[in-house]
């Protein structure tokens, strides 16, 4: 009922946004259903125009590009959404035990977030997926460690204010445990900003697993995963053929979609009037 | 005589998002105003009062509209006039003081920048001149050194020279009207009385008519000649000041009036030594050094069943006592004793039969329920944490406590705390404080953030509730309304020291303590001159007006 009412207010941007996403879920989900061939078939001569046959053509191997976009969505948003979930749970989860717990545990779990911090995220990534080697689980914990720090300064200065509230320490005088004060009275009140964060987090997430693919040490082939395909691709475009720019412009379109979705979230949790 | 502002059946409408519709706020008022005439507007929150204020000068806030009416000021219609038009008469010829200063000032800038801006925005004078006007109204507003307080930040001032230091930023371009939102509000009743006399000299000096907005009208009684009643968005009331106060006609007016009348007076047996909390010598600082004391040397006692009220100005240490005693601050000496033990010292150290026996209830409810819990759950946790009380055992406790606060379960018990009112609230809070059946309960100001009628009613239920229950409570507070109303004694503290403490007829009926009697006398009283001469006593007295600390 909420969600119906919700949905008849939502502006335009936001239910091409939703169109998008939903788009993207289907073809994730019913991969086999939808794709003509298989994900890693060869089917016929290598970078092949639009045609009947091959609506995007075909890539460097001679596999339907069609069938791998499709699988691709698969592949990436599976790991780009199970990156940002864990990653979310990491660093909101020490965010509120900063806030929470104050003084010298905020102080140590707030200095090891900022050693993280300072390197640069795809130099640590690449370092760290060398050394533990670049299977689809090391890739999501990598990349998962990394993002949470970002996550962990949002939710500790959210949770920041919250603390200060009189409800957070009338549950402190009551004498309740810092576990049932994070998830009770600081989580439920942090919410509509993490939320929104998270569709933000989600998309860099993603273009980050791209561009490791894009590198050669994201998601590793046969597997289809549309950075990797731009990659495996990306010499076709000094032909001047359109291969590369199908996958390219499959991430950018998520990509805007989930942020359309995420502008609308923001402007309601925020409360803003137009 | 044609009228210097003149508002007609003006009809002002908020949009409310849950309805999506227009909703009325203002319903059809009528404002006429003369030429140094100060009118009061008093009411409610949600009455209306400051939407009617501020369109006066045609404006209205971020999700209202002025829908139908007429503003005709000084022979001109501002209804309909186009922004740029607007801008010429805004804090130009009608200037607005808003209640909270410390919001209302750039914390960036200088006082006297803030001040100089808008003469010199209109081109009406130099920065110099400016600057020169600026020490001639500080001097007129009674602010210690006039020539050097402009140049101080807002943080460098004190409250009640931060809300006159806002008049007289109002006051830059000498304008026609004035209108004041609550400017007394936020303040202690020893400040209240100083911006009160620099309000009522600088109108009267620059012959300056204003709209006065309060929920207070005692305050209201000092300053206006003519007094406007709303409820609702509709004018209950509005006669002659002197009049109204002597003989109002309306039923809603005689209860504004007869508010602060709640007394209870019980007979202390000097024999009564069933003492629960004990205080002794506590000394307490934030920093932990010794040099920077809040607290010094605090001894007190609460009986069972009694009521102790301690009473101050802001900053005068209530509440970091209140945080020695919940366990939040540790003292640095000193010790809490709870029926005769010695309590740790600190809150995690304490058990959970302490911490039951002391609840505490806060001065915002705003803040102080979640807002994502429901009232079941506000109130029921205490029940299951406590006495491990859960289903339909603890849905018939919530709902027997909401019988206890007068709120209908049914209608209540789903709602969140948004979806009620600030007395409402009030009320749900103190019910999580009795499920857990405490022996103590410390009220930190539970009555200063409602409205009057409202807090008398929550004063009441407090009283029932002790009588039915048996609890103690400490009171803070810095109304001594309040006092006179619920104490049974009363300690009055000043800078992080207890100045006078004992029975409420003691401390309240002569001879007074001289700080007792400061503040005793800044109550403002139903008395058109009550200021005057109270202002007239002390400055024969000898006592500063402005006695800034």
């Amino acid at each position: 009922m909420d969600f119906l009412k919700l949905m008849r207010q939502s502006p335009l941007s936001a239910r091409i946004g939703l169109a998008i996403v939903l788009l993207n879920l289907l073809a994730a989900l019913l991969a086999p259903v939808i794709a003509p061939y298989g994900e890693t078939e060869i089917v016929a001569d290598v970078w092949l125009s639009s045609s009947w046959d091959h609506p995007l053509g075909t890539d460097h191997l001679g596999r339907d590009l069609f069938t791998r976009v499709v699988y691709g969505a698969r592949n990436t948003i599976t790991i780009a959404f199970a990156t940002t979930m864990l990653s979310f749970i990491i660093g909101s989860m020490m965010g509120f035990m900063a806030a929470a717990m104050e003084g010298w545990a905020d102080l140590i779990i707030s200095r090891i977030v900022d050693i993280l911090m300072a390197f640069p995220t795809l130099i640590f990534a690449l370092m760290a997926l060398s050394v533990v080697g670049t299977s689809v689980m090391s890739l999501i914990g990598v990349i998962a460690v990394l993002d949470s720090t970002r996550v962990f300064r949002l939710s500790r200065a959210v949770a920041m204010d919250i603390t200060v509230m009189e409800f957070v320490e009338a549950a402190r005088l009551r004498g309740e445990g810092i576990f049932w004060v994070m998830r009770k009275e600081i989580l439920p009140n942090a919410m509509p900003p993490l939320v929104a964060e998270f569709g933000l987090r989600f998309c860099f997430v993603f273009l980050f697993i791209a561009s490791l693919s894009f590198l050669g040490l994201g998601i590793q082939p046969p597997t289809a995963d549309w950075g990797g395909m731009v990659r495996e691709n990306a010499g076709a475009i000094t032909f001047g053929i359109l291969t590369p720019l199908w996958p390219a412009g499959a991430i950018a379109l998520l990509t805007v979609g989930v942020n359309l979705i995420v502008d609308w979230f923001l402007k309601i949790a925020s409360g803003l009037k137009d | 005589m044609t009228h210097l502002l003149e508002m007609k059946n003006i009809v002002i409408e908020g949009f409310s998002s849950e309805e999506e519709k227009w909703m009325p706020i203002i319903r059809g008022l009528d404002l006429t105003l003369n030429r140094g005439e100060i009118v009061g507007l008093i009411g409610e929150s949600g009455a209306g009062k400051s939407t009617l204020g501020l369109a006066s000068m045609c404006y209205t806030r971020g999700g209202c509209r002025i829908s139908s009416g007429s503003i005709v000021f000084d022979g001109m219609e501002l209804f309909g006039k186009s922004d740029d038009v607007l801008r010429e008469i805004r804090g130009v010829r009608i200037a607005y003081v808003a209640q909270s200063a410390a919001a209302s000032f750039n914390p960036a800038y200088r006082l006297i920048k803030q001040y100089v801006e808008t003469p010199v925005q209109h081109g009406l004078m130099k920065f110099a001149e400016a600057e020169e006007k600026a020490v001639d109204i500080y001097k007129r507003l009674l602010l210690p050194d006039p020539e050097g307080i402009g140049y101080r930040y807002p943080h460098q001032v004190s409250g009640g020279q931060l809300q006159r230091a806002m008049v007289a930023m109002a006051m830059a371009c000498t304008p026609d009207i004035i209108v004041f939102d609550e400017p007394t509000t936020a303040l202690d009743v020893t400040t209240q009385i100083e911006v009160l006399a620099a309000i009522k000299k600088i109108t009267r000096e620059f012959n300056t008519a204003a709209i006065y907005i309060t929920h207070d009208l005692a305050v209201v009684a000092q300053l206006a000649d003519r007094i406007m009643v709303l409820k609702n968005g509709h004018l209950v009331e509005e006669n002659n000041a002197r009049q109204m106060l002597a003989n109002p006609k309306e039923e809603y007016t005689r209860k504004l009036l007869s508010v602060r009348t709640l007394t209870e007076d019980r007979v202390l047996s000097d024999a009564e030594d069933d003492v629960v909390l004990e205080i002794n010598n506590v000394s307490a600082s934030y920093t932990g050094k010794a040099s920077e004391k809040v607290l010094e040397d605090i001894n007190l006692v609460v009986r069972r069943s009694r009521t102790v009220a301690l009473v101050g100005e802001s900053g005068s240490g209530k509440s970091t006592l209140a945080r020695v005693i919940t366990g939040l601050l540790p003292p640095l000496s000193g010790e809490i004793r709870y029926d005769g033990k010695v309590l740790p010292p600190a809150l995690k150290a304490r058990e959970r039969e302490t911490l039951r026996i002391m609840q505490m209830i806060y001065q915002m409810p705003d803040t102080a329920l979640n807002p994502r819990q429901k009232v079941r759950d506000i109130i029921g946790r205490p029940l299951s944490f406590y006495f491990q009380m859960n289903g339909s055992e603890q849905e018939k406790r919530i709902r027997e406590l909401l019988e206890m606060i007068e709120l209908s379960p049914k209608k209540y018990i789903d709602r969140f705390p948004g979806e009620m009112s600030g007395g409402e609230k009030q009320r749900i809070c103190i019910a999580r404080a009795l499920a857990a059946k405490p022996e103590l309960i410390i009220c930190d100001e539970v009555t200063s953030a409602l409205d009057q009628l409202v807090a008398e009613g929550i004063l009441k239920l407090l009283q029932d509730l002790q009588n039915e229950l048996q609890v103690s409570y400490l009171f803070i507070t810095h109304d001594l309304a309040t006092v006179k109303a619920i104490a049974d004694e009363i300690v009055v503290m000043l800078q992080g020291r207890i100045v006078e403490q004992g029975p409420k007829k003691q401390v309240l009926d002569p001879p007074y303590h001289e700080y007792t009697e400061l503040l005793l006398s800044s109550v403002p009283e139903m008395d058109p001159d009550w200021l005057d001469t109270v202002l007239k006593i002390r400055k024969e007295k000898g006592i500063g007006l402005t006695q800034d600390r």
